[in-house]
């Protein structure tokens, strides 16, 4: 589809998209009478993983790929560390290698967490979404909640130490290998993450409750806001328990009936495929079995806590329980309802790494498991923050990587966000006289309940189509060039 | 004639024998003279330039140039640092060395001396070189887009290993480390065992499979700067062991 406005519609950008993870904009089209034509997400960088690591050996690839995000590079290390360690022959961990891979990711999941709810969501929650921008930032809800501002700061502070502590540095770590990991922790060290663990907790407890009061107090309102019904998708344990290091695929419709669970997960292009469309870098995977109008779905936190049957920590759990009766026990599909299942989640993390860290076995010495080289091919899957990651190699005779593929978590909620914005400028924008500020940051709101990570979510290259249009004031187009998709 | 020398390096005297180089004696003394071609035990070869001091006001590198007395070494200088910088600097846009995602990144020689020179970005535009990674054998692989053509590997291989598998082809920009003429390295007699992996100072000969076993805190230059390793030279143990 021509992705340029018509003569006679009026064309209102967002750019750029703030207070989310790399550069995106959006673009709204009203027609003559102020009603909404047209409105996107269009993310406008462009990566390359999958072409540039090909011809590189796989056991570069947890540290290489990882490079992807600075947020969640965690995720792709381990993902990648998932899916070399069949091709050594690592299909079962030690338990220290696998506990300490699993308190690395729960780290991460708290800190990145933390990072989004109090450094870039707060703001709209705490001020409002049409608060005069000057306060609705993290240095505004530094000055007027600096006890929250704080915590957040803490909580965030927390959630890298125990990165560092298991892959060797805060940022971009080299702690997993194929087949296991690369140090264990010394008793002290597992002491000094264990001191702050009560803090941890209540500050995630109080937390949850801003989310869920929020929610809650303002129903009426978000209640509606970018809201429809999906498909969800995550990681759940086989008797159907969250977990997001590992775990089967399950698919859930919109009244929460499970469409599909895949135990195996180097069959995933069973059920996953993607589609490109060509005025966005980023594609739009579906469930295979419904097809790209169908089975379009939603991943992350909301999708996570819609998907499994329970959580296996008590506090967790119960709020779970709560959340679920929003919707009488079914899926929740409020879009805004992602930061209260969000927080449900860092609660989890606090809970699981409290566990983790009286388990002896993160002391252990044995590190790595290796066995015969057996297969060409792997595929590792896990949650990160944002939603369900899949990492795909394929290894030649020479241990040098011939194919890569990636589906990162922000790609699947790509038709979930287009059409969050989509209907938040309905709601809004149709048929005003006039755009405000506030009106634009509420569809940046509804993009933000999501997490996106737009650098993560654009690594592809090579595969795109292109497009690029000079466009008068008017709207004429004045000249066109175009690079079809696969060259 | 007495075979003992005496000179001065930075205005402090140093002693050695006739037959040594500069690089030789102050590695003796305990002046650090910054190198990455250079290996003791090694015949000297002069290539990377590091080394470059200045002898009784010439520029001269220093694992080739003999000891005399009488000589005024120039060493530790903010001349020869900046030459140096730029001479480190160009090895790294010459070539397509991503640290980020190098197993050998925290042991790496190039690395340390660029962190010890200073070299935050380089200031030369990076020349993105076409290479080709010869990962044809079952246990080595050979990375030309790393390889600073410092023929450590090539005099390792044929001075202690006793193989002569390395050796160069080509001129100027497109010389490059070979094994033979069209040849790969599974058509060798290069073998895991060999000394000359140990020799290439950075992350372009390797031991398959093996990358980043060694935690990040823990390798060679994560707290200690190139040329402050306690006074042991990080690659004399090649010479050592045999």
């Amino acid at each position: 589809m021509n992705p340029v406005l018509q003569t006679d519609t009026e064309r209102i950008v967002i750019e750029p998209v703030t207070r989310v993870e790399g550069h995106g904009k959006v673009t709204i089209h009203r027609d003559a009478e102020g009603r909404v034509a047209q409105a996107r997400l269009h993310i406008v960088e462009f990566r390359g993983f999958e072409r540039f690591i090909q011809g590189r050996p796989y056991w570069e690839m947890p540290v290489a790929v990882q490079r992807l995000c600075g947020i969640c590079p965690v995720s792709h290390h381990l993902c990648a560390a998932k899916a070399v360690d069949l091709l050594v022959g690592g299909e079962s961990l030690t338990p220290t290698a696998e506990k300490i891979r699993r308190l690395m990711h729960y780290g991460q999941f708290f800190q990145s967490h933390a990072l989004h709810f109090f450094h870039l969501a707060s703001p709209d929650l705490l001020f409002g979404f049409d608060a005069d921008p000057v306060d609705r930032n993290v240095l505004g809800v530094a000055a007027a909640h600096p006890e929250l501002a704080r915590q957040g700061i803490l909580m965030r502070k927390w959630g890298q130490e125990i990165i560092q502590a298991t892959a060797g540095k805060k940022v971009h770590g080299t702690g997993a290998i194929p087949g296991g990991v690369n140090r264990s922790l010394t008793r002290e060290e597992r002491d000094t993450l264990r001191a702050p663990v009560s803090h941890m907790l209540t500050w995630a407890r109080e937390a949850l409750e801003l989310a869920r009061g929020y929610t809650l107090e303002n129903l009426p309102d978000v209640g509606h806001f970018g809201d429809f019904e999906s498909n969800y998708l995550a990681l759940v344990r086989a008797d159907g328990a969250m977990d997001i290091y590992d775990g089967e695929l399950r698919a859930i419709d919109p009244r929460g009936e499970i469409l599909l669970q895949e135990p195996d997960s180097q069959r995933y292009l069973d059920v996953i495929a993607e589609e490109v469309r060509p005025w966005s870098y980023m594609k739009f995977p579906y469930l295979k079995p419904l097809g790209p109008e169908e089975g379009w779905y939603r991943v992350g936190p909301l999708a996570r806590v819609n998907a499994c049957d329970f959580i296996d920590t008590p506090e967790a759990e119960e709020a779970r329980q709560e959340f679920k009766g929003l919707a009488g026990g079914g899926p929740v599909h409020h879009t805004m309802a992602y930061h209260w299942a969000r927080m449900i989640e860092l609660l989890h993390c606090a809970e699981v790494i409290q566990r983790l860290l009286d388990d002896d076995d993160l002391l252990g010495a044995e590190l790595r498991t290796e066995g015969p080289r057996r297969r060409r091919e792997g595929v590792g899957i896990l949650e990160a923050p944002r939603g369900t990651l899949f990492h795909h190699y394929r290894v030649g005779d020479d241990d040098l990587v011939t194919r890569c593929n990636l589906i990162v978590s922000t790609t699947s909620n790509n038709e979930g966000m287009n059409r969050s914005v989509t209907q938040v400028a309905k709601q809004r924008m149709e048929g005003v006289d006039r755009i405000t500020e506030g009106m634009m940051n509420e569809v940046e709101v509804a993009i933000r309940a999501y997490d996106p990570c737009l650098s993560c979510a654009t690594h592809a290259l090579g595969q795109m189509p292109l497009i690029v249009e000079l466009v008068d004031e008017g709207g004429d187009v004045l000249d066109r060039r175009a690079r079809s998709g696969g060259s | 004639m007495s075979d003992r020398v005496s000179f001065t390096i930075d205005g402090t005297r140093v002693e050695a024998f006739r037959s040594q180089s500069i690089m030789d004696a102050a590695m003796e003394s305990g002046v650090y003279i910054p190198r990455l071609c250079h290996v003791p035990g090694l015949d000297p070869w002069g290539s990377c330039r590091v080394c470059t001091v200045k002898v009784n006001g010439r520029f001269s590198t220093a694992c080739t140039q003999p000891a005399m007395t009488g000589l005024t070494v120039e060493n530790d200088t903010e001349e020869l640092n900046d030459l140096r910088r730029d001479l480190v600097e160009m090895l790294f846009v010459g070539g397509n060395h991503f640290c980020m995602s190098c197993e050998k990144s925290g042991n790496c020689e190039l690395q340390a001396m660029g962190y010890r020179l200073g070299i935050t970005a380089p200031l030369h535009p990076y020349l993105h070189p076409d290479r080709d990674v010869d990962a044809s054998h079952p246990d080595i692989m050979l990375d030309h887009n790393r390889c600073i053509l410092c023929a450590r590997c090539v005099r390792t291989s044929r001075d202690l290993d006793g193989k002569q598998v390395f050796d160069f082809v080509n001129r100027g920009s497109d010389r490059r480390i070979a094994i033979d003429p069209g040849a790969r390295l599974k058509d060798s007699d290069a073998d895991v065992t060999d000394r000359a992996l140990d020799a290439c100072p950075v992350g372009a000969l390797l031991r398959k499979r093996e990358g980043f076993r060694v935690p990040v805190g823990e390798r060679e230059y994560d707290h200690v700067a190139i040329g402050e390793e306690d006074g042991v030279d990080p690659v004399s143990d090649l010479w050592d062991e045999s």
